[in-house]
């Protein structure tokens, strides 16, 4: 115990007078937790619109103005010429086209309907989608517009209109902050945990201090846990920091309870800790470890279902996901701070997680050996 | 008993099966200062290695203090001190810390060894607070030698600690050991430089694996096969290939800025080689071999 102890008491030592690490266990979560959020909005606005209006009349001009007045789209330009728009299309100047064809007023008020072409420059797929949806639904509104005007205000009540009004559950606002922030925040713990465990161990490997630590009596269980204990503790600290930082900047407070959270975490990190042991058993130098852990931070970010619902992806990469200890920590996130699920809610999640932790820490352990 | 037994060790590495040890065989004494000499790659790592349980042996038996290295690694751990070739204590921690941290994993203090290492640390002693990484290099290898000395091991595994530090240093490394010969601590040290032989009770001369001699530094001098004369010369690359040209000549090499010549022993017409350079003002003196000659004798036969 008295070995445990004081390799804890070096380990710290350590990483204290580490200025890189300490700004990257202290700095990077408020940083990120501050910047990501505002940077990773879902809501796409100016939008670059070009309107190539041929027609010159009333009804075109109100279009024009129900468009802009959105407030999702920057006017570029607007003329005539459809050849120049397709041009600064081209150039990447615009992002949509809404053409407007010659005789629009009169087509609309003698046969009652009209075309108009829209044009996307798919290049930013987000961007094109959204923008096409907004512009359409723009569109529809001023056809309402039309037909009401058009029927007379006497039999407007007569038009049956079916208006959806969505209630949102648990995110009232859908204030897209409240499932970002949690998500990023296990991004965040995920990646302190993980990078910092694989170097700390293989830069003893670089240095060589690890030979000599190998020729001590030390038992191998002590030298991971005196590795893994300030890690697991520094992971906590991360994640407690990132949750002031969301209550402080983003008015975050969880639904459910702390405690259910910090059972999870402290599981969770053992899981993140333990990969981070056995990449650091597999590389011999800190840019391996770093390439490798890279690897799966990127599968495990991408894959995790913070960007992109899992749900939607092909069955292969659900099935990946499966695999995806991150995964379950955004879920379990999602579902105690929004949602305020308690223990029972996320029992399934708690037992995978804990399940890779023992896996990958045997796995480590076994793989560790004091001599070859 | 002997402290320190390697008995037909063989070693190779990687898929190719590089041969790192070929049959290796010594024995060091107990309270011995045992040199194993010879150049980068020759094996002493492996020696080395091997000793301190971090490599099993591909062949062969190896003991340390009649313990077997692989079967009785534990003991083996708790009873010798290595330092490796390369500098590895925590550059990050100072060194008092250092000291503190390799007395407490050995589960001692430095205080109940204080003997053992004050003559080294008092060297050290006005940088105790100074982080390990900014030591000079003499400073550093005094510094492992404590580390390595804190335990009190019956064994000191050193591994070219001179390498890579100042002549100064090196001479009060070398007075250190000695010192520590008194104290009863078997030393096996390894060493490139062939002058530091000279140090040690008994030396291994060993060359790509292979054991080439095992002899006190006298022994090795005095086996040297051949009559050795030192040359000197202004144009010394010259005088040196025109002299490996030449019939009678057995070996010449480059020691500085002279050369050893070597004949057969009893050669007696050496002022007829020398009339056959071109180079004038040459200064010849016959000369006692060195085990620096005695290596290269064994190397090429």
């Amino acid at each position: 115990m008295r070995t445990v102890r004081y390799l804890l008491v070096k380990e710290f030592k350590q990483i204290f007078r580490n200025r890189s690490i300490l700004a990257m266990i202290v700095v990077l979560p408020v940083m990120q937790l501050i910047v990501m959020p505002l940077a990773a909005d879902y809501e796409v606005k100016n939008i670059n619109l070009i309107i190539v209006d041929q027609d010159r009349s009333s009804k075109s001009e109100d279009l024009r103005t129900e468009a802009i007045s959105s407030g999702y789209f920057t006017l570029v330009d607007y003329g005539s010429d459809y050849k120049s728009a397709i041009q600064l299309l081209d150039k990447d100047k615009a992002d949509l086209i809404l053409e407007i064809p010659n005789g629009f007023e009169k087509r609309l008020i003698k046969e009652n309907s009209a075309q108009v072409l829209i044009a996307v420059n798919a290049i930013n797929g987000v961007k094109a989608n959204l923008g096409s949806a907004y512009l359409n639904n723009i569109i529809n509104r001023y056809n309402e517009q039309i037909k009401i005007s058009q029927s007379g205000s006497e039999t407007s009540a007569l038009i049956a209109k079916l208006d959806m009004v969505p209630k949102n559950r648990f995110n009232v606002y859908m204030n897209y902050r409240w499932f970002m922030v949690p998500g990023i925040l296990a991004i965040l713990v995920t990646m302190v945990g993980g990078f910092l465990t694989a170097l700390n161990i293989v830069k003893e490997k670089e240095i060589g201090t690890i030979e000599q630590i190998n020729v001590t009596p030390i038992k191998r269980r002590h030298f991971i846990l005196g590795k893994l204990l300030p890690f697991w503790i520094l992971g906590l600290f991360v994640f407690s920091v990132g949750m002031l930082v969301s209550y402080l900047v983003y008015g975050i407070v969880p639904s459910g309870s702390l405690l259910v959270l910090y059972v999870y975490v402290a599981i969770y990190l053992l899981a993140v800790l333990g990969l981070g042991l056995l990449v650091s058993t597999y590389s011999d130098t800190q840019q391996q470890a770093m390439f490798i852990m890279f690897f799966f931070m990127m599968v495990f970010i991408l894959m995790g279902g913070l960007f992109t619902p899992i749900e939607s992806m092909p069955d292969w990469a659900i099935v990946v996901s499966k695999f995806n200890p991150m995964s379950y920590f955004i879920q379990v996130m999602r579902m105690v701070i929004l949602k305020g699920s308690s223990f029972v809610h996320i029992q399934s999640q708690l037992f995978i997680t804990a399940l890779f932790g023992i896996v990958l820490n045997f796995w480590a352990i076994m793989n560790y050996s004091k001599r070859n | 008993m002997s402290a320190v037994v390697l008995d037909h060790i063989q070693k190779w590495y990687g898929k190719e099966k590089t041969i790192a040890l070929k049959e290796v065989s010594l024995e060091v004494e107990e309270g011995e200062l045992f040199g194993l000499i010879g150049p980068d790659g020759a094996g002493k790592s492996s020696i080395f290695r091997i000793l301190t349980t971090l490599i099993l042996p591909d062949g062969g038996k190896a003991s340390v203090l009649g313990k077997d290295v692989v079967d009785a690694y534990k003991f083996i751990r708790e009873s010798v001190g290595y330092m490796p070739g390369r500098f590895s204590l925590y550059q990050d921690l100072t060194v008092e810390e250092n000291l503190h941290f390799f007395a407490t994993v050995f589960g001692t203090t430095i205080e109940e060894n204080y003997d053992l290492i004050k003559d080294i640390y008092v060297f050290l002693e006005p940088f105790k607070h100074r982080p390990a990484g900014k030591l000079s290099g003499g400073m550093k290898q005094k510094l492992a030698l404590c580390c390595a000395l804190i335990h009190q091991p019956k064994v000191l595994f050193l591994d070219e600690p001179t390498t890579g530090v100042d002549p100064v240093s090196r001479k009060e490394f070398w007075d250190m050991l000695k010192r520590l010969k008194s104290k009863n601590i078997t030393v096996l040290v390894s060493t490139p430089y062939m002058d530091e032989a000279g140090m040690c009770d008994r030396v291994a001369l060993i060359h790509q694996g292979k054991i080439l001699a095992i002899d006190s530094p006298e022994g090795i001098s005095k086996a040297y096969p051949f009559d050795l004369y030192e040359v000197k010369s202004d144009k010394i690359s010259v005088t040196l290939n025109q002299l490996r040209k030449h019939i009678s000549v057995k070996s010449c090499y480059s020691f500085g800025d002279v050369l050893h010549v070597s004949f057969e022993k009893g050669f007696t017409a050496i002022n007829e080689v020398l009339d056959a350079i071109t180079i004038d003002h040459l200064e010849v003196k016959k000369i006692e071999a060195g085990v620096e000659d005695s290596f290269m004798a064994y190397m090429t036969n």
